[in-house]
């Protein structure tokens, strides 16, 4: 089952880096248990904001490892401000995680 | 009866349409053509990209052998100007493009991600700019799957 996501962000020579994991189980469709197939279940969207503002919009299929970790790199940014991570999968569940730039 | 019955349902209709909107506006910027595509010239081609141009501003940095095809590290870098966004098609994976990622508002054409990998395959990174794509592509040697069970 998807679960809780860690993020850190941290600025350093004027560029914010965005570190994010998120825990789901990214289910491929491919795989079977005593040999039933396991359904596909996999985040599809994922959005980066920078106080408010989108910077990177993502999509993904079910290639993307388990508990996903991706990071990310913004020109700008400083000490304090808001990162929000949010993603969506494909059955409609969707998770959303703030930091605080360090 | 009737008029009060239909009023009633074409409120609660309203009301799930309304709701439901948000929900799938969000989910229609999934690429289902490109993502379902089971060749990597079909997701190239539903990305728009058929027409890459092999480019050394693209940069993939990655293992050359990764022993766990179920986690592979692969960090793209674009240096071509105008960089809107980075695609990762992995040619043999039965569902070949990976993820496309659009940057804006001073994000850096850049991204670190792990993928799964089938088998040893070429991965390749595709950037956008000014209209154009440019592709840097890579071999990885997988020595045990990630797709199966």
């Amino acid at each position: 089952m998807p679960g809780p996501m860690k993020m850190r962000a941290t600025n350093q020579g004027g560029v914010t880096e965005i570190r994010v994991l998120m825990a789901h189980p990214m289910e491929t469709g491919q795989r079977k248990v005593n040999g039933k197939p396991v359904p596909a279940h996999f985040i599809q969207n994922l959005t980066v904001k920078l106080n408010g503002k989108t910077v990177v919009e993502g999509q993904t299929s079910q290639a993307v490892s388990r508990n996903p970790v991706f990071t990310f790199r913004v020109k700008g940014g400083a000490k304090g401000d808001k990162v929000e991570v949010s993603w969506l999968d494909n059955e409609g569940e969707t998770n959303k995680t703030e930091a605080t730039v360090a | 009866m009737n008029a009060v019955r239909r009023l009633l349902l074409q409120g609660a209709g309203a009301l799930a349409a309304g709701l439901l909107t948000p929900l799938a506006a969000l989910a229609a910027t999934w690429n289902k053509e490109a993502f379902g595509a089971k060749t990597p010239a079909d997701a190239l081609k539903g990305i728009g990209a058929s027409a890459a141009t092999p480019s050394n501003d693209v940069i993939i940095e990655a293992p050359e052998i990764a022993e766990n095809g179920a986690v592979v590290p692969i960090e793209i870098t674009s240096q071509v100007p105008g960089t809107k966004s980075i695609a990762v098609v992995i040619d043999k994976n039965p569902f070949p493009l990976v993820a496309k990622f659009d940057f804006m508002e001073g994000a850096l054409p850049y991204v670190k991600v792990n993928v799964k990998m089938g088998e040893t395959s070429d991965v390749r990174a595709v950037a956008e700019a000014n209209g154009k794509h440019y592709s840097a592509t890579k071999n990885i040697k997988v020595t045990i799957g990630g797709c199966g069970g």
